[in-house]
């Protein structure tokens, strides 16, 4: 029934596009007007077919108004209720002060609402911009609605947009390539179509191909479904490695300042995940003070956080190294106990400072939305995440190379004696590049907080990774720490289809554990007799 | 033979200790159960329950101690090996609910039901005989230890990196254990025990036997580390913690010395779990957090390292105060003041409680005799 039903209204519709150009606009309105104001359901669903074949520019309003209960009739007069609670006139489109008295809310039924469904998606197809055209399009593909087929066919004639064309020719295939009446050609046609759209959906279309199809149509559908999995497979793969590169810049982040403190210093910093939160925290603030003072600065917050962090975290490194580890100096496992300590405290004290909830962090305009890139799903905010990553890799590796202080660090981490006697200072050089580790922590901790929840936990779920980053890529060379993170990242994503995310997980950490037996000092370790103490 | 090498040497601290411990394995459980609740000198269960856990916490410090305190492996993940302990000792304690669990079947515990689990998997066969049980208390921590340290120590991974992968062998048990497809229990782990022995669980006398029992546990595993570390066999382990390269030098097979003391050590942590997993009533997952194995090596820093009496004393103290600090309105500030322990003692008491007392007592004694300068640790 329902078939025949949308049939009906696709054709009133059609016939009316048609009749517009010659009948008075005005004239079908106005008989459109006196149906609704009738109060039955069946002059209401004429009435909206009646709308819609007289292509008044308010029809649209009109019928959603109406699905959504907002269109209040009278004898008179029609108006439109808007969702803001203004009035709007519904055949002149102007806004009114007040609701005219006398007037009644049109009620809906079942068959009112599928009449306003259908006349929406007709009216979507012919509607003046093309990105609406094309969502109507969509929506037509995914409903498969064989009685809109007509409005299909008159809109792809009318259509000059080549987007909204081939979004409509897709919408067209998937009615036709169910419809047993359809020519056999225009079928196989369709299914070439589908082949081309290539996902989850045309799958999906091609899937539900009725039983009375010919052999070759079989065929076709068959060879279509197998194209089309083996690409999307290939996509799915390439998508892993996109997210597994997206996870190994966030390791890549979160690890590297931890690769420079513990290669110059031979310590293990246990609180430099509590480092990456207070950059989250800070980033927070910031926004908060902006949102508080200057709220047309939103979208500059994270560039202002990024030194703000990078100080704050800095500064708190520096005054953990010379509160507190260079007194432990040469008692490594003393030192990460006292770390951890540190890690503890700084836990509790943002945790009664900020309260233990997760904060809200906002993303300014150019961190949110995402694109798609064949059949990839790309997120603005990891693609930016990347390139912060890749940023502050080559910005450290410029300072480790080309500064006198990234000279001085390479010779403390070599050999410390020999660094010592040439007359660095050694201890300068502990608490500085104590504080660059931080501050990059802190660094880290403002991308983060654009992927993660900012809570006082933020810094513990990360330390560990971490640490394996560190462990499987060796110190003293940012290129192993570089090539640890981007492995694990990759190879977690890439295991986590097949094993899940947390078995991956545990095998990962079995592969180091097992990797550190064969080069117990990772994968780039330094060469020469200094290392082995 | 055995209680020559358990007894060698005996000084005046092992002795107190040990006299100490006896009586509390007697009188505790005899103030409990023959006083009458009015009497002064009454001990409630609930302190008993207390005290029996403080007591296991102690045996894991004395265990962590050997291998920390002389042998210079700082494992961040003895935690495991307690938690599989306890597993075992759980795995048992279910298999003893029998038909009196929320669905009553015979064979599989509640968790099984609930997932529509068929039949027992295979490693959960045997745990119903006690003997069964209590030898894989000793046998599955102690033969993740010996495979752990046979390839970690051949390889000579040491110091910080060695203390890193422990952690990563906790977190990804921690990991493996929140799955439900284990057949652990998962998340919520292994709870609502009723029978240990045919003895009800909750019974106020078998809680003052399990005290007893963890007492002279304790006893045991302080003598066999005492023991270990008098002998012969210690010396070379104590000449490992100091300079390790010097003792491969001189011809001993450094990695067996190391695998013997952590599989040792790793045993009498499991034996720790499974006395503490009846007497807290629970076991899950979290046991395995890296952050519970840390907490240890506070508790054997405070004691005092390389004393196994300061180990000891260490977790009874350390958790003393965490009770009393989070049971009360300082709850909020227990980890400032966890971790403020953490610093002070790594900076100002490097030699724990007891070391410290100890040098002080010394010094009063003896003054005009300097220490011996102690050998930096070459880690």
């Amino acid at each position: 029934m329902s078939f025949l039903h949308r049939l009906k209204h696709a054709l009133v519709i059609l016939v009316a596009l048609v009749a517009a150009s010659v009948a008075s606009i005005a004239q079908t309105t106005d008989e459109a007007f006196k149906r609704l104001a009738a109060d039955s359901y069946s002059d209401t669903s004429r009435a909206i077919e009646m709308l819609v074949a007289s292509a008044h520019p308010n029809a649209a309003q009109i019928v959603e108004a109406l699905g959504d209960g907002r269109l209040l009739a009278g004898p008179s007069d029609v108006v439109v209720k808007t969702t803001a609670g203004g009035f709007v006139d519904a055949r002149t489109g102007q806004a009114l002060g007040a609701a005219p008295d006398g007037l009644k809310p049109v009620r809906l039924n079942n068959a009112v609402r599928r009449a306003v469904q259908a006349a929406l998606g007709g009216l979507g197809l012919l509607n003046p911009d093309p990105a609406k055209r094309i969502a109507a399009a969509e929506a037509v593909f995914k409903s498969r609605d064989a009685g809109l087929l007509p409005v299909v066919e008159a809109a792809i004639g009318r259509e000059t947009d080549p987007p909204a064309l081939k979004a409509l020719r897709q919408a067209q295939a998937a009615i036709l390539i169910a419809r047993p009446d359809a020519q056999p050609l225009d079928r196989l046609a369709a299914v070439e179509v589908l082949y081309e759209r290539g996902d989850q959906d045309a799958l999906a279309t091609l899937r539900a191909l009725p039983g009375d199809a010919t052999p070759a149509l079989r065929e076709a559908q068959a060879k279509a479904i197998a194209a089309i999995e083996g690409r999307l497979r290939l996509w799915a793969i390439v998508q892993n490695l996109w997210y597994g590169l997206s996870l190994g810049s966030v390791l890549l982040l979160a690890a590297i300042g931890l690769a420079i403190t513990f290669g110059v210093m031979g310590v293990i910093n246990m609180a430099h995940g509590e480092m990456v939160m207070l950059g989250a925290y800070t980033t927070f603030v910031v926004q908060e003070l902006i949102r508080a003072n200057a709220p047309g600065l939103f979208d500059w917050s994270l560039a202002i956080a990024l030194p703000a962090a990078f100080i704050v975290a800095g500064a708190v490194g520096i005054a953990i190294e010379r509160g507190v580890i260079r007194f432990l100096y040469g008692r490594p496992l003393e030192t990460l106990l006292a770390t951890w300590g540190i890690s503890l405290i700084l836990q509790q004290a943002v945790r009664t400072a900020f309260g233990p909830t997760n904060r809200e962090v906002g993303a300014p305009a150019f961190m949110s939305g995402a694109f798609e890139l064949g059949g990839l799903a790309i997120t603005y905010n990891r693609l930016w995440i990347i390139v912060f990553a890749a940023l502050v890799f080559a910005a450290l590796l410029a300072i480790l190379k080309l500064t006198p202080m990234g000279l001085q660090m390479r010779a403390v981490t070599q050999n410390r004696r020999m660094a010592s006697a040439m007359g660095i200072r050694t201890g300068r050089i502990d608490a500085l590049t104590f504080g660059l580790g931080s501050g990059v922590a802190g660094l880290a901790g403002v991308a983060l907080s654009q992927i993660d929840n900012v809570s006082p936990n933020l810094g513990q779920s990360y330390i560990i990774d971490s640490f394996m980053v560190v462990v499987f890529g060796g110190v003293g060379n940012l290129w192993g720490t570089l090539v640890g993170a981007m492995t694990l990242g990759v190879a977690n994503k890439l295991l986590e289809p097949y094993a899940g995310a947390v078995l991956g997980k545990i095998a990962l950490l079995v592969c180091i554990i097992l990797f550190i037996q064969k080069r117990p000092r990772g994968l780039f370790a330094l060469k020469g007799r200094a290392v082995e103490a | 033979m055995i209680a020559r090498f358990l007894l060698q040497n005996m000084d005046r601290r092992a002795g107190i200790f040990l006299a100490i411990l006896l009586a509390l394995a007697v009188l505790v459980p005899a103030a409990n159960l023959l006083l009458p609740a009015s009497s002064p000198f009454h001990v409630p269960t609930s302190t008993l329950a207390l005290w029996g856990k403080y007591l296991c916490y102690a045996l894991l410090a004395v265990s962590l101690d050997l291998v920390w305190g002389y042998c210079g492996i700082l494992s961040l993940g003895h935690g495991a090996f307690f938690a599989l302990g306890g597993y075992a000792m759980g795995l048992y304690l279910m298999r003893q609910i029998g038909t009196r669990g929320v669905y009553g079947n015979p064979v599989l515990p509640d968790f099984m039901v609930f997932l529509n689990w068929q039949e027992l998997p295979w490693y959960w066969w045997g745990f119903s005989s006690f003997p069964f049980a209590m030898l894989m208390v000793l046998l599955v921590p102690g033969l993740l230890a010996f495979v752990f340290g046979w390839f970690a120590f051949r390889s000579r991974v040491t110091g910080v990196y060695l203390s890193i992968i422990t952690q990563a062998l906790t977190y990804a048990l921690l990991l493996a254990f929140f799955r439900n497809d284990m057949g652990f229990g998962g998340n919520n782990g292994l709870t609502d025990f009723k029978d240990i022995l045919g003895f009800n669980v909750q019974a106020q006398a078998t809680r003052a036997a399990l005290f007893s029992m963890t007492c002279v546990m304790l006893a045991a595993g302080f003598l066999i580390a005492r023991g270990i570390v008098v002998s012969k066999l210690g010396k070379v382990v104590i000449a490992v913690r100091d300079a390790e390269s010097r003792t491969r030098f001189l011809g001993y097979r450094v990695d067996r010395f190391k695998l013997f003391v952590f599989t040792v050590s790793a045993c009498m942590a499991g034996v720790a779990g499974a006395l503490y997993v009846p007497q807290v009533g629970i076991i899950n997952p979290s046991e395995f957090a890296p952050a519970n194995s840390i907490e240890t090596v506070i508790w054997v820093a405070v004691g005092g390292r390389g004393t196994l009496v300061g180990a000891a004393l260490g977790a009874v103290v350390v958790n003393g105060a965490k009770t009393m600090f989070t049971s009360g309105f300082m709850a909020p500030y227990w980890l400032f003041a966890l971790g403020g322990l953490f610093v002070v003692v790594t900076l100002f008491l490097p030699k724990g409680i007891l070391g410290t007392a100890e040098a002080l007592w010394r010094r009063r004694r003896k003054p005009e005799t300097m220490p011996a300068a102690e050998p930096a640790p070459a880690e």
